[in-house]
């Protein structure tokens, strides 16, 4: 049975905006994105927003849903009181472009900026063979959707612009690891520049990339804590640096 | 100019967060906590008194290393005389309490809970943090972070010599072995937490097996690395723990030796 909902949705561009107030029919079972899309043909014929898959697996529905960074289709109505206004508003560490949709391009230019996978020389495609104990940590990370919410909720560039020039961000802190991690990746300079070029030492662990991810990856435990451990084998720790120098490689491989 | 949410590129909305459930409790909770702990702890460090009857001694005392020590207090002995600073005599308990402190300072879970807590950078995801600069642990005196694997190993002796105490309390106050004690299990539980702490630590797991690119190739190391991983999940339960377990093992001691408890013998 169809009730009715009230909705707050941000309105507006680059240049002006603001909350507007609407009311809307809301169906059993229906997800936020569900009654956005009501709101834009009965009531909002302009409103912008970008979806795709409305099964939590594309990573196009990011949004803010009452002040937390969350996917859309995968934001049950029922979960919130029958009196309750819901406030949505677009991602709030990107330029917006129009009403939900902001320009996430910030991204991409930060994925061209990681090395892809190196194999070892002469190794020829269908040549690599894998234990599957190696393959399961890099696994984790491969379940990205890249929905961007934990760039978006990362402090160090919600609030501060200028770190997005030197900070790659949690998404790409678990590429850098997937990486780091992979068995037959022959790129050793990984760390160092997960450090001095993609600005791992800004990241804080305060875990909210964590809380947000739709995934559910660790992040933070899986990949970052793991990644500035690392760093600090060969930065901070004079015994690992010392016995890097004598056996003349990495560390234990 | 504006920066962060309110940066000219960015929807024009005026709040900090548009967050309605009470992102607020957690971090007051962290800060009232922590508060309290720092409070009580800094009062026992300095209180240099009823840290210590026979068989149980405060962990925030031991090892207790300085001449300053009452009698039986000192299982490794006294290397250091006692010290004075600005005419005050330096409590046991500050030479070493640097090293546990070090470690839950450093401490990845303590991290996460001082920034959201104490320095609000940020008090709670997607809560606009006040301050205009940020370099996060890229510099002085943050940069020091990366120490937390050395306050691990230090944390370890503790561990041992904490251990040691708890096992050293299966005797009565006569030095005889085959007693059990209240004191004996407050201790015993106490260095419990401390171990589960410890070997939960992220440090621990990266040093167990993390640091590794092939698992396969050390199987025994990527068992441990997998039973420290299942400890890793519970770290912040852990961390808790061991710091309620410590103040009040502490507090337990402190009681007993005023006299305000006794420590009920059950054989």
């Amino acid at each position: 049975m169809a009730r009715k909902l009230k909705l707050r949705i941000w309105r507006g561009d680059s240049t002006s905006g603001g909350l507007k107030d609407v009311t809307v029919d809301v169906n059993e079972g229906e997800v936020v994105l569900d009654v956005i899309h009501r709101v834009q043909a009965e009531q909002m014929g302009d409103l912008a927003v970008r979806w795709n898959c409305k099964a939590g697996k594309c990573g196009s529905c990011s949004m803010e849903i009452n002040g937390k960074p969350r996917l859309a289709c995968m934001t049950q109505c029922a979960s919130f009181d029958e009196d309750e206004t819901i406030t949505i508003t677009p991602l709030r560490a990107f330029p917006v472009i129009k009403d939900l949709v902001t320009d996430v391009s910030f991204n991409y230019k930060k994925a061209m900026e990681i090395p892809a996978f190196e194999p070892p020389v002469g190794m020829k495609p269908g040549e690599p063979r894998m234990e599957q104990i190696d393959v399961e940590r890099s696994q984790e990370f491969r379940k990205c959707i890249e929905c961007f919410l934990c760039q978006n909720t990362c402090h160090v560039i919600r609030d501060h612009e200028e770190n997005k020039k030197s900070f790659a961000g949690p998404r790409f802190f678990i590429r850098i690891a997937e990486l780091d991690m992979h068995p037959l990746d022959i790129l050793r300079n990984r760390k160092k520049t997960a450090q001095e070029e993609h600005g791992l030492g800004l990241c804080n662990i305060t875990k909210c990339c964590t809380e947000v991810c739709p995934e559910h990856i660790r992040i933070t435990d899986n990949a970052i804590i793991p990644m500035k451990e690392r760093v600090v084998d060969q930065k901070y720790d004079p015994v690992r640096w010392l016995g890097s120098k004598i056996r003349k490689r990495e560390g234990i491989l | 100019m504006a920066n962060g949410v309110f940066s000219s590129s960015r929807a024009q909305i005026s709040e900090k967060t548009l967050r309605t459930d009470k992102w607020w409790l957690q971090p007051l909770i962290t800060f009232s906590v922590l508060v309290s702990f720092i409070i009580y702890a800094t009062f026992r460090a300095f209180e240099n008194g009823n840290y210590f009857v026979e068989p149980l001694i405060s962990p925030f005392y031991s090892p207790c290393l300085s001449t300053e020590c009452v009698q039986g207090a000192s299982l490794l002995g006294t290397p250091f005389g006692i010290i004075h600073i600005f005419g005050m005599t330096l409590s046991p308990a500050l030479i070493i309490l640097i090293f546990p402190l070090g470690f839950r300072m450093t401490c990845y879970y303590y991290r996460k809970a001082y920034y959201r807590a104490f320095w609000f950078s940020p008090p709670a995801c997607a809560v606009a943090e006040p301050k205009e600069k940020y370099t996060g642990e890229t510099r002085f005196p943050l940069l020091f972070q990366n120490a937390h694997r050395w306050f691990f190993y230090a944390g370890l002796v503790f561990n041992v010599l904490l251990t040691v105490d708890a096992i050293l309390a299966f005797r009565n106050p006569e030095k005889q072995w085959g007693h059990l004690s209240v004191g004996t299990l407050v201790l015993l539980a106490n260095a419990t937490f401390l171990w589960l702490y410890s070997l939960s630590c992220h440090t621990c797991r990266h040093t167990v097996g993390g640091r590794l690119r092939n698992f396969s190739k050390h199987p025994l190391r990527y068992k441990a690395w997998t039973l420290v991983s299942v400890l890793n999940h519970k770290h912040q339960n852990f961390a808790w723990i061991s710091l309620f377990g410590v103040a009040f093992a502490d507090f337990y001691v402190r009681q007993v030796a005023t006299g305000a408890f006794t420590n009920f013998y059950f054989f």
